[in-house]
């Protein structure tokens, strides 16, 4: 009884302290070099897509901000990550809106459920290319309920929608929830990560993969920055 | 080996009068087709199959009915080589010595994704619907029928296919989906087929006449990054067939399950059972050249398909978007 009463001040104990001596890689990832043009996109063929879009909206493979920023990129500890295994059971959710996959690159972790929307007057089919993990394909028409699914290996996975060709996304599944995506500044924060060594992979659907090793001792924040060579091809 | 000299000779006499050659040639030609049923298999073999090598393969099997097929029987092995490897590889990798000529291209065993399937999109087809496949080919495909072979021999294969991939042998088959028994044809049906045909938005890549040239259909690529073309219906002849078969039955199938490895989604989570047969009675009739029922039913109704109302009675599920109200499906 007494160990049971005692148990919930352990957890917070635990947790605070972990907290509290966590560190935090952060940093920016940017490019050198000249990206590729994006093109816009002509939705003429669905109407009501197109009219989402009073300015024609561009490709996504590569997408830059100011101060030579790198967007859309996947940054998460590849090496020596505390949470492998344990799976978020929070809902994350990848939405089909104005015929545009929202988020562009969805990470999760390996095992965890997530949720497929189609916020569109439109049918869509979501089909994921996994080479690692099994390839579906499922239609879904306007209206119909969320699908639920979930990979098993980790693997980015590209995704499209062969209904509408210029719809294309990717899934990062990964063996951790210590991840981010570079925003618009190009910056990313990896947070609440106990004191160790780690490995920090950033990933880029079209310019790779690029690494980086830390050592975190205590409560304090590491700087890491990426650069990746571009090219306009 | 002596043959090689008479059939110089029949060549020799297509071009010129080869002395001696034109007689002869018909009397050989004669012989060499009597032959070809009596010879034994080693003088049939292509030049590349020579006498089984010892290999040693995985031993997997294969149920189909009372019939048990083992990858590591002299059959599979030596079939697999005979007739299989020259599309699909010695590797199971698709990628045989014929496969660059082939589109679409032979399936690559080592992903093991099936496009003819009775089970739910990702998950692996049961040994059936491979024996079916090997057995009935695929139609617009270079995967020929091969009823030529003892179904002992069929089932050896489906086991030896399974060699090539590791989820053979940790997942199992899907479980088939249930096809409930068709109900009658009407002119009801077919109207609330097409309602669903437009709705679904088939016609995005079959076309609105289901001519496989919908606005979609020529950016249309498979899992592979291959070109790859809608089924056009309006070609079908008496004895068509779809990649995966020719009943009724079969086209209920296609849909609901998806065509995996190509753009053809499954539809099973978004079509109700009874709503799948309207949709298949009225693809029938697009199949205009095909004697069929559906076809009989919509001259009786002097070919004009009434526009679907929804009924209160339809098994539908609700359908949200209001811009869809004449058309049912989804859930």
């Amino acid at each position: 009884m007494r160990t049971k009463q005692m148990l919930p001040v352990l957890l917070m104990v635990l947790v605070c302290s972990s907290l509290m001596f966590a560190g935090t890689v952060s940093g920016k990832v940017t490019y050198t070099g000249t990206p590729a043009h994006q093109k816009p996109i002509d939705m003429s063929k669905e109407p009501s897509c197109a009219k989402q879009h009073p300015t024609p909206i561009t490709t996504e493979t590569v997408v830059t901000g100011a101060n030579n920023a790198l967007d859309n990129v996947v940054v998460y500890v590849s090496a020596g990550a505390p949470d492998e295994g344990q799976v978020p059971t929070q809902a994350i959710t990848y939405t089909q809106k104005g015929c545009q996959y929202i988020p562009h690159v969805l990470p999760m972790h390996v095992g965890q459920e997530f949720d497929i929307i189609n916020d569109d007057q439109t049918s869509h089919n979501i089909h994921p290319l996994p080479k690692v993990n099994i390839e579906w394909n499922k239609s879904q028409p306007p209206g119909t309920p969320p699908i639920k699914e979930k990979y098993d290996k980790p693997e980015f996975i590209e995704v499209k929608c062969n209904i509408h060709p210029w719809m294309h996304g990717y899934f990062a599944v990964l063996k951790t929830s210590h991840y981010d995506i570079s925003k618009e500044a190009g910056d990313f924060k990896l947070p609440n990560l106990p004191a160790g060594k780690y490995t920090i992979t950033a990933w880029h659907e079209k310019y790779g993969t690029q690494t980086a090793d830390v050592t975190i001792t205590g409560n304090e924040t590491k700087d890491v920055n990426f650069t990746f060579k571009a090219t306009p091809y | 080996m002596n043959s090689l000299k008479p059939m110089r000779c029949i060549s020799a006499s297509l071009f010129t009068a080869t002395p001696g050659c034109t007689t002869l040639g018909t009397a050989i030609l004669g012989l060499i087709l009597a032959a070809a049923f009596t010879v034994p298999a080693s003088a049939q073999d292509a030049p590349d199959v020579g006498p089984l090598r010892p290999v040693v393969v995985k031993p997997m099997e294969s149920h189909i009915g009372n019939l048990i097929g083992h990858s590591t029987s002299d059959n599979a092995k030596y079939d697999y080589r005979r007739f299989c490897a020259g599309c699909h590889g010695v590797a199971g990798d698709g990628n045989g010595e014929n496969a660059v000529w082939l589109d679409p291209k032979p399936r690559d065993f080592t992903i093991a994704t099936f496009k003819c399937r009775s089970t739910l999109t990702g998950t692996l087809p049961t040994d059936e619907d491979l024996f079916n496949t090997i057995g009935r080919g695929i139609a617009n495909s270079n995967m020929p029928v091969w009823n030529t072979i003892s179904h002992q021999e069929r089932a050896d294969l489906v086991a030896y296919i399974k060699i090539f991939s590791p989820r053979w042998e940790h997942e199992k088959a899907g479980t088939p989906i249930t096809v409930p028994p068709e109900p009658p044809v009407t002119i009801e049906s077919i109207s609330h087929g097409k309602a669903l045909f437009t709705k679904l938005e088939c016609w995005k890549c079959h076309g609105p006449h289901g001519e496989g040239d919908g606005p979609s259909a020529s950016t249309l690529t498979d899992s592979k990054d291959n070109p790859i073309r809608p089924y056009n219906f309006a070609i079908a002849g008496n004895d068509s067939r779809f990649k995966c078969g020719s009943t009724n039955q079969d086209i209920y199938k296609i849909f609901m399950t998806g065509v995996d490895g190509t753009p053809m989604p499954s539809f099973a989570d978004v079509i109700q059972p009874n709503d799948a047969w309207d949709l298949v009675h009225f693809l029938r009739t697009l199949q205009v050249h095909r004697h069929s029922k559906e076809n009989e039913v919509l001259r009786a109704a002097h070919g004009v398909i009434p526009p679907y109302v929804e009924q209160k009675t339809s098994s539908l599920a609700p359908v949200a978007p209001a811009d869809n109200k004449t058309s049912g499906g989804g859930q």
